[in-house]
């Protein structure tokens, strides 16, 4: 039987059929689907579980298998950077119970901070990777990934790109395989990092290279493709596969890398003798061609190929053929960018709102961080300052009050991040705050959930991956335990509140903590949130004889708000409205009000 | 020989529902299918389109410019956008909506007129106001079932049967106004 899947879907159908028994990631697009199917399709089969953050959840995976069992993890590809301390350890102890990890990179940064390709990572770690080019693929990979790990005691790495992770081909749907967990034996000399093991296990992994590279020599994910007369040879590998052969068709032959490190250099040494012309196509960095450059095998790369942004079908069609698709020419220069908005009834709105109001000083550094609230450094809130990576924005800000403290600078810091940010790796930077003293404040928005990703859950919601019963984190208690003297949690819906709160907290000369509190407004609401929030759905009319027209309302980029250049008048499209009303708080002339 | 048919709109319009149906079509009548899409930053009313290719034997799951056979948009402005992706000699089915952007819900940009006229005076271009048919049935979420039935038509599809994928992928309560909508929208293309 044939599925048609999306490769996150289909790494999913491999972790089960592969019969891994543990799962643990942290959302972030293009990877967060795989958990969400393993934690709903498969929830009966494994456990899946949301982790606080990426390393922790390597670290789990890692416990799992050092003990025996099949594990699993996957992450986006900056998710990889916050995992790669355990990693590189791991790469040298070595998996027992077999363990394959995902890496969905962006080629193109569709959203995501960096463009980074972390294949490199493979060859920095000296472990084995393997890199589909359909969905298929990604299901077979990861089962050949286990097998090649329990074969080498080594961690197998996946490494997708977006356009892997999310589109849909056909999977052949095959059984699961239940295996028994491995059998532990304590073994400190293999299994700690003192550095006398380290160096002995330095030496273990660099023996093991050429095994694997014979493995890669070997595997049937490295295979070529002859087109009798083609005067081309093309090695490629991931989704640019699929756009060589696109663009190339039957004029090239083609060498294809699903076991890109270590490389088979010897069957592309062959492969190449054929041709006269070799091109390398791949997306990002030059990967594969600087390993065939080491090896001497003359090819043609980034010297042709972008380096920025995605590959296509087209750019190769352009670059080693000189054809170009004619398209349809209309002034789309006209036609301006759809900025991404706070959905009616955010309850980010309210927060930047006022926030925004007082950066106007110029008095406030807002330190940012990753989430939905990524779109507050735009107009009409010019709400951020600086946004850098997950946690930063605690720690970014602590050291910016440093700096204003030692200067005698007249600013403030101000940090903001959300519930899922703050657990992932704000805490850390929160203790830091405390414990070198520095005049920072910190706003929690707390919406409840994960909202960016999609709403998954969090140590902080009350439930699992799987949707069972969990202990919810309580925040308030946390930064006190840490140490933080002034906390106030207030309702982001409600300005006056998010105002005085603000005052508050800007005038303190010592750390303070901001928790604003209230669902996100797409968010299906748990039972809990049921109990403590006034969820019901109301609505919000413009009294078009009372509106003078000032536009205040629209400064709070509510999408259900219009305002109509003839009549000079804000109006609220009722299918959009989502009832919070902040835009009434806003209007001086009272012309909005709550008529449901 | 591949097909591709680009998909486009405002996230939140619903693309995906329409876009299931025609990949679970496709393969029932024995055709590769591939289907691409961005999921994440763009949903929040930004501007998205699933891409669906079809054939023998597909290779890669993203449409390139000037390769599409077919635009079906959900949105005026949207469709403009994506037009350089279109095939000389395709054709263009649009939903005759707009969806103002937010500077221009502030007032700060003016949604750009004439743009209809433009897309038709360059390739077949069929306008459905495929909001208003589908309201008009009792069933605005329809809007989308519309555009399939046009899409259907304009693809010369009409073959695979389309009641049926409905049948076993919409839900029951829907079943009678989707395939009311579905006639509408097929009803639309000669």
């Amino acid at each position: 039987m044939r599925e048609l899947m999306t490769g996150n879907e289909a790494i999913a159908r491999g972790v089960y059929e592969s019969g891994i028994t543990f799962a643990a990631a942290y959302p972030g697009t293009p990877s967060t689907e795989i958990l969400e199917t393993l934690a709903t399709r498969y929830r009966d089969d494994l456990h899946a579980e949301w982790a606080p953050n990426e390393k922790v959840a390597v670290e789990s995976a890692i416990g799992y298998s050092f003990v025996g069992g099949r594990a699993f993890s996957s992450m986006k590809q900056v998710g990889l950077n916050v995992a790669a301390d355990p990693l590189f350890s791991f790469a040298y102890e070595g998996a027992n119970g077999g363990f394959v990890f995902v890496t969905a990179d962006e080629p193109g940064i569709h959203s995501s901070q960096t463009e980074q390709d972390n294949r490199f990572y493979a060859g920095m770690m000296d472990i084995i990777m393997l890199e589909p080019s359909d969905s298929q693929e990604c299901k077979d990979m990861v089962i050949e990934g286990i097998r090649l790990s329990e074969k080498f005691n080594i961690p197998v790495m996946v490494r997708m790109t977006t356009r892997v992770c999310h589109s849909k081909s056909f999977v052949e749907m095959g059984e699961r395989t239940e295996v028994p967990k491995r059998e532990y034996v304590r073994d400190v000399w293999q299994r700690t990092t003192m550095p006398a093991v380290s160096i002995k296990l330095r030496h273990e992994i660099l023996e093991k290279l050429p095994k694997m590279a014979a493995a890669s020599e070997e595997s049937d994910f490295n295979y070529s493709i002859i087109n009798e007369g083609a005067k081309i040879g093309v090695v490629t590998s991931g989704i640019s596969f699929q756009y060589a052969k696109d663009a190339l068709g039957d004029a090239a032959s083609y060498f294809k890398v699903g076991f890109p490190f270590p490389l088979p250099t010897e069957k592309i040494r062959e492969f190449a003798s054929k041709f006269d012309k070799l091109y390398v196509i791949e997306e990002s960095e030059p990967f594969l061609e600087f390993q065939l450059k080491d090896k001497h095998i003359d090819c043609i790369g980034r010297e042709l190929f972008p380096q920025e942004g995605e590959l296509s079908t087209a750019i190769i069609k352009e670059k080693v053929l000189g054809i170009r698709n004619e398209t349809i020419d209309l002034p789309v220069e006209k036609i301006k960018a759809r900025p991404p908005v706070f959905c009616a009834g955010c309850p980010h709105r309210g927060l930047f709102y006022e926030l925004g109001k007082r950066a106007k000083s110029g008095k406030i550094f807002i330190s940012g961080d990753i989430g939905c609230y990524g779109i507050s450094p735009l107009p009409p809130f010019n709400a951020t300052d600086t946004i850098v990576c997950m946690g930063e924005s605690v720690s970014g800000g602590h050291g910016a009050a440093k700096a204003f403290e030692y200067y005698g600078t007249d600013m403030k810091s101000v940090s903001v991040l959300g519930d899922s940010t703050f657990f992932h790796s704000g805490m850390t930077g929160l203790l830091d705050i405390v414990y070198n003293h520095s005049n920072s404040l910190v706003i929690i928005m707390d919406n409840r959930t994960t909202g960016m990703t999609g709403h998954q859950d969090n140590p902080g919601t009350g439930y699992t991956a799987r949707g069972t019963e969990a202990p919810a984190a309580d925040i308030t208690a946390i930064v006190k335990a840490f140490g933080i003297k002034n906390v106030r949690t207030i309702n982001p819906l409600v300005l006056a509140e998010v105002s005085k709160a603000l005052d508050w907290g800007l005038g303190l000369s010592e750390p303070a903590v901001i928790i604003t509190r209230w669902p996100c407004a797409l968010k299906k609401f748990s039972p809990d949130d049921l109990a403590e929030f006034d969820t019901s759905r109301h609505l919000f009319e413009v009294q078009a004889d009372k509106c003078i027209g000032c536009k205040k309302c629209t400064q709070t980029a509510c999408p259900a708000l219009r305002y109509d250049n003839e009549s000079k008048k804000a109006g609220i499209y009722a299918p959009s409205c989502n009832g919070c009303g902040i835009c009434a708080q806003v209007c001086p002339a009272d012309a909005i009000s709550m008529v449901k | 020989m591949t097909k591709s048919i680009l998909l486009v709109g405002v996230g939140g319009q619903g693309t995906i529902l329409a876009s299931k149906l025609l990949t679970i079509g496709l393969g029932q009548e024995g055709y590769d299918v591939k289907m691409s899409e961005i999921h994440g930053m763009s949903q929040r009313g930004g501007s998205v389109s699933t891409q669906i290719r079809f054939g023998e034997q597909v290779n890669a799951p993203v449409i390139g410019l000037g390769e599409a056979e077919l635009i079906v948009a959900f949105e005026e402005e949207e469709t403009y956008r994506w037009m350089k992706y279109l095939k000389p000699g395709g054709k263009v089915v649009m939903n005759k909506f707009r969806i103002p952007s937010s500077p221009m819900l502030t007032g700060d940009e003016v949604y750009p007129e004439g743009l209809i006229d433009e897309i038709s005076a360059k390739v077949e271009t069929t306008v459905i106001p495929a909001s208003e048919e589908a309201a008009k049935l009792g069933s605005p979420q329809s809007m989308n079932i519309v555009l399939l039935g046009a899409l259907v038509k304009a693809m010369g599809l009409t073959d695979i049967d389309w009641e049926k994928i409905m049948k076993e992928n919409t839900k029951p309560a829907f079943l009678e106004k989707n395939l009311q909508a579905f006639r509408v929208g097929m009803d639309y293309l000669a």
